[in-house]
C-alpha cells in the first residue's frame, strides 16, 4: 500500500485502484473507472465493498451526478501536467453540487499543481510515482493569502480589504 | 497609481520564493526539461534562438519612475543594456541567463513587480486604453476594473492549467485605442438606457493563423457581477477548449465550432448559477477603494495661462513638427499628452536602452507626476505634461532619439522581433521594418501619406498584429526562403475589421517596394488629403492595389479577356 497526501498529511493510501478485468471483490476499499462503475453498479448494490469511481476529464460533472452522487470517492483524472479539465469538475462537485465525500487526483500529478488542486476541492492527492510526498507538503504553504474566492471558499481579496 | 499593500507584496515575494525552488530543481534534474517549461513560462520565461527571453508584466502598461530605473538597472545588470516593449504593453529582455531569472524576480518584487502570467496557458496581462485617466473621450478610469481583474486572475486556482493563453483588454472609450476586439474576452465599459454603469463583453477575439474578431455574448452587464460572469466564460472555456491541438486550442475556435448562439447559452447558464455569489460579487465600497489608487493628479489650475508653448510652436519648426504628430491635448487645460516614439530611424520598433529609461524616469519624475505609459503601438506616453514643460521635454527627447515625430505615421509600424530573436519567427521583421523606415525617410512625405498602420509579423502567431494592419506583412517561409504576404485594410479599433490578401507574398528584395507601390496606389487613389488610407481602401477595394501590385497577372487576364 502506497502513501498518498490526504488533508495535507501523507498517509498510508486505504483505497485499491481496480483494473476494469480484475474480478469485484466483495468487501475492501475500490476505485474503479466510471465504465466498470456502470457495468456492477447494480450487483454492487448488495456486496460489501466500498466503490469509488474515477471519471474521465471530459465529463460533465453536472450531468453524471446522479450516477455518482452517493460514492465516497471520486477521482479525477490530470492524463497530461497542464490538462487543466479536472480542476473545473472538482470546483463544480464541490461548489455547486456539495459533493462531501473525497475528491483524489490521480494521473500525471506533480508537485506544482498541488497549490491549486487544493484549492479547487481536492482533498486526497495521488503524485506520480517519481514525486517526493515530503517535498509536495510544501506545495500547500506556495501562497499564503490568495487573490480570488475557490472551492476552499476563501474569502476574495478585496473582501478582506473591507474587513480593514 | 496602484500601490501594493501587504497582500500584494506577499504574493510577489513568494512567487519568488516559488521560481527559485522551481528553477533550482531544473538545475538539479528533479524536473525535465518538459516540466519546466510550462512552469518557467507562466513567469515569461522562454527559451528563444539564442538565450532565455524574460517577458515582465506592466499591467495595462503603466509605470512608475522607481520601476523605469528598476527596468533600466535590469537591462544594464542581466541583458545587454535594452530592452523590448511589446504590443501588451509588457517588457521584454532577450539576454537573461537562466539562472539568474530568481534575482531578476526579485529586483522586480522590490518596486511592485513581476512577470506573474506573462507567457503560458493562463490569463495574461490585462491590458487598458494607454490614455486611461486622461483620455477625453471616456466614460470612466477603466484601470482600476483591470487591477480588480488582474488580482482576480493571479493565480486563480480553476483557470491557470487553460487549453491555451487567455488575454482580456478594457476599454471605456468611443475610439477603441485597447485593441479590445481582437482578444479572449474584450470588455467594453458602457452606460445602459437607465444610466446604469456596466460592461458590454465580447468573446473570442484572436490573433495567429485563425484571426477572428470578438462577438457580443452580452450587451449590458451590471457592474457588480464582473467576476461571476468572467467565471462563467472561463469555466466554458476550460471545460470544453480543445487540447488535443494547439493552434485550435484558444477559445475563438470553440466559439466557432459550437457556434456563438450555443456558445452563447452554455456561458449564460453557467452565469444564471453563479450570479449573486456574494463572494463573486463586487461591492461599491472594494471599487471605491480599488478607484482611490487613480484619483487624478493634483494638476495646476493656473496652467492654461502660459504663453510660452505657443511661443515655441510659432518660433520652432522642429518643435512644430513635433508637437503636430506626438502631442495631444490632455482633459485638463494647460496640460499635455506627449508621445515618446520608439521608432526611430535604425532601432528595432519598441526597443530602449538602460540609458534612455533612465532618462525617461527623470523626465517622468520632473513633469509627468512620475508616470509614464506603454501603448499597445510600442510607443511610450507621458500623460500629464504642463503645456508650459512640454519644449524642454521635447528638447531632451531629441537629445535621447526618442523624438522621432512619426506617431500614427507609416514609419510608427508594430513589429514583433521575428526571426533574429524568436525561434518560432518564419522570417526575419525587424529589418523588413528598417527598410521601410529608410524609403520612407521623408517627412513632408509621411504627412502627406498621413494616419496608417503598418503592422507586421515574422510568423503566423501574428505578435506584430498584422491581420489588423492597415497594411499587414506577414514573415513566412517558403524553402528555406524569408517570404511576406501582404493584407490591406485591417484595424484593431472601433471599426475593428481583419485585412484581405492582395495576392502571392512578395520576397525579401521586393516586399518594401510593395509597400512603396501600395502607398503611392493609395495617394493616386484617395478623394482628398483628409480621406485616410483604411477610407480609402474600404472605399475603392483590393482592385486597384492589386492591379499595380501584380502588373503580370493583370497583364495576362488582359490578354485573354482581349
Amino acid at each position: 500500500m502506497g502513501n498518498i497526501i490526504r488533508n495535507r498529511q501523507i498517509v498510508a493510501d486505504d483505497w485499491t485502484a481496480l483494473p476494469d478485468e480484475a474480478p469485484l471483490p466483495s468487501s475492501g476499499r475500490i476505485v474503479v473507472s466510471l465504465k466498470r462503475w456502470r457495468e456492477v453498479r447494480d450487483a454492487a448494490k448488495t456486496g460489501d465493498a466500498s466503490i469509488g469511481v474515477r471519471i474521465p476529464n471530459t465529463e460533465d460533472v453536472i450531468a453524471l451526478w446522479p450516477e455518482i452522487s452517493d460514492r465516497p470517492l471520486i477521482a479525477v483524472e490530470f492524463p497530461a501536467f497542464g490538462d487543466g479539465r479536472a480542476f473545473s469538475q472538482a470546483a463544480l462537485l464541490r461548489t455547486r453540487l456539495g459533493f462531501k465525500g473525497e475528491i483524489r487526483a490521480v494521473g500525471d500529478v506533480m508537485r506544482d499543481q498541488i497549490y491549486y488542486m487544493d484549492r479547487c476541492g481536492i482533498d486526497a492527492i495521488v503524485p506520480r510515482a517519481d514525486q517526493d510526498l515530503q517535498v509536495c507538503l510544501t506545495a500547500f504553504k506556495d501562497f499564503a493569502v490568495p487573490y480570488q474566492t475557490a472551492a476552499d471558499g476563501q474569502p476574495p481579496v478585496w473582501a478582506r480589504r473591507r474587513a480593514g | 497609481m496602484y500601490r501594493y499593500d501587504e497582500y500584494d507584496q506577499r504574493l510577489v515575494d513568494e512567487r519568488v520564493a516559488q521560481f527559485r525552488d522551481q528553477t533550482q530543481r531544473h538545475l538539479a534534474g528533479k524536473l525535465t526539461a518538459d516540466e519546466f517549461r510550462p512552469l518557467r513560462l507562466r513567469n515569461g520565461l522562454y527559451i528563444q534562438r539564442f538565450a532565455p527571453m524574460l517577458r515582465i508584466s506592466i499591467p495595462y502598461g503603466l509605470l512608475s519612475t522607481r520601476q523605469v530605473c528598476k527596468l533600466a538597472h535590469i537591462a544594464r545588470t542581466y541583458d545587454k543594456g535594452y530592452g523590448h516593449f511589446t504590443t501588451r504593453q509588457n517588457i521584454q529582455f532577450n539576454w537573461p541567463a537562466l539562472e539568474r531569472v530568481p534575482d531578476i524576480l526579485a529586483e522586480l518584487a522590490s518596486v511592485q513587480m513581476h512577470a506573474i502570467q506573462t507567457s503560458g496557458n493562463c490569463i495574461r496581462n490585462i491590458t487598458a486604453d494607454h490614455l486611461a485617466g486622461v483620455a477625453r473621450d471616456e466614460l470612466v478610469d477603466p484601470r482600476p476594473y483591470c487591477e480588480l481583474t488582474r488580482q482576480w486572475a493571479t493565480f486563480h486556482p480553476e483557470f491557470s492549467w487553460l487549453p491555451r493563453k487567455f488575454k482580456i483588454a478594457f476599454s471605456a472609450t468611443a475610439n477603441d485605442r485597447a485593441a479590445t476586439m481582437i482578444h479572449d474576452i474584450g470588455v467594453y465599459i458602457v452606460r445602459n438606457a437607465q444610466g446604469e454603469l456596466g460592461y458590454s463583453i465580447h468573446v473570442g477575439g484572436g490573433l495567429g493563423r485563425t484571426p477572428i474578431l470578438a462577438y457580443q455574448i452580452r450587451e449590458f452587464l451590471p457592474e457588480a457581477d464582473l467576476f461571476s460572469y468572467l467565471e462563467a466564460v472561463l469555466r466554458v472555456y476550460n471545460r470544453l477548449g480543445r487540447r488535443d491541438n494547439i493552434h485550435k486550442a484558444r477559445i475563438k475556435i470553440l466559439v466557432k465550432d459550437v457556434g456563438q448562439v450555443k456558445f452563447t447559452e452554455l456561458v449564460e447558464a453557467e452565469w444564471a448559477q453563479l450570479r449573486g455569489d456574494p463572494r463573486l460579487t463586487l461591492r461599491r465600497e472594494d471599487l471605491e477603494r480599488m478607484k482611490a489608487h487613480f484619483t487624478p493628479h493634483a494638476y495646476d489650475a493656473g496652467a492654461a495661462r502660459d504663453t510660452s508653448f505657443a511661443k515655441a510652436l510659432a518660433g520652432d519648426s522642429a518643435f512644430a513638427a513635433f508637437v503636430k504628430r506626438n502631442v495631444k491635448d490632455h482633459r485638463v487645460p494647460g496640460h499635455k499628452i506627449v508621445w515618446v516614439s520608439l521608432k526611430a530611424p535604425g532601432v528595432a520598433p519598441g526597443d530602449c536602452t538602460a540609458g534612455q529609461m533612465d532618462a525617461l524616469a527623470e523626465l517622468m519624475e520632473r513633469h509627468s507626476f512620475g508616470e509614464i505609459r506603454v501603448a499597445h503601438d510600442q510607443n511610450l506616453v507621458l500623460a500629464d505634461v504642463p503645456q508650459k514643460d512640454v519644449y524642454a521635454v521635447w528638447q531632451r527627447l531629441r537629445e535621447l532619439g526618442l523624438a522621432t515625430p512619426n506617431i500614427g505615421l507609416l514609419t510608427d509600424l508594430i513589429c514583433c522581433p521575428g526571426l533574429d530573436f524568436c525561434s518560432l519567427a518564419n522570417a526575419g521583421s525587424i529589418g523588413v521594418a528598417q527598410d521601410i523606415m529608410d524609403r520612407f525617410g521623408d517627412l513632408d512625405y509621411l504627412y502627406d501619406v498621413g494616419d496608417i498602420k503598418i503592422k507586421m509579423s515574422g510568423c503566423m502567431n501574428g505578435c506584430g498584429h498584422h491581420s489588423v494592419g492597415h497594411i499587414g506583412i506577414l514573415g513566412v517561409d517558403k524553402h528555406g526562403e524569408e517570404w511576406y504576404q501582404v493584407t490591406l485594410g485591417g484595424s484593431s479599433e472601433e471599426d475593428a475589421s481583419l485585412g484581405d490578401r492582395t495576392g502571392p507574398s512578395f520576397d525579401r528584395e521586393r516586399i518594401v517596394d510593395a509597400v512603396d507601390t501600395i502607398i503611392k496606389v493609395y495617394l493616386e487613389q484617395r478623394a482628398g488629403v483628409d480621406e485616410t488610407f483604411l477610407q480609402t481602401y474600404r472605399r475603392v477595394g483590393m482592385k486597384p492595389f492589386k492591379e499595380r501590385l501584380y502588373p503580370e497577372k493583370t497583364a495576362q487576364r488582359e490578354a485573354v479577356e482581349a
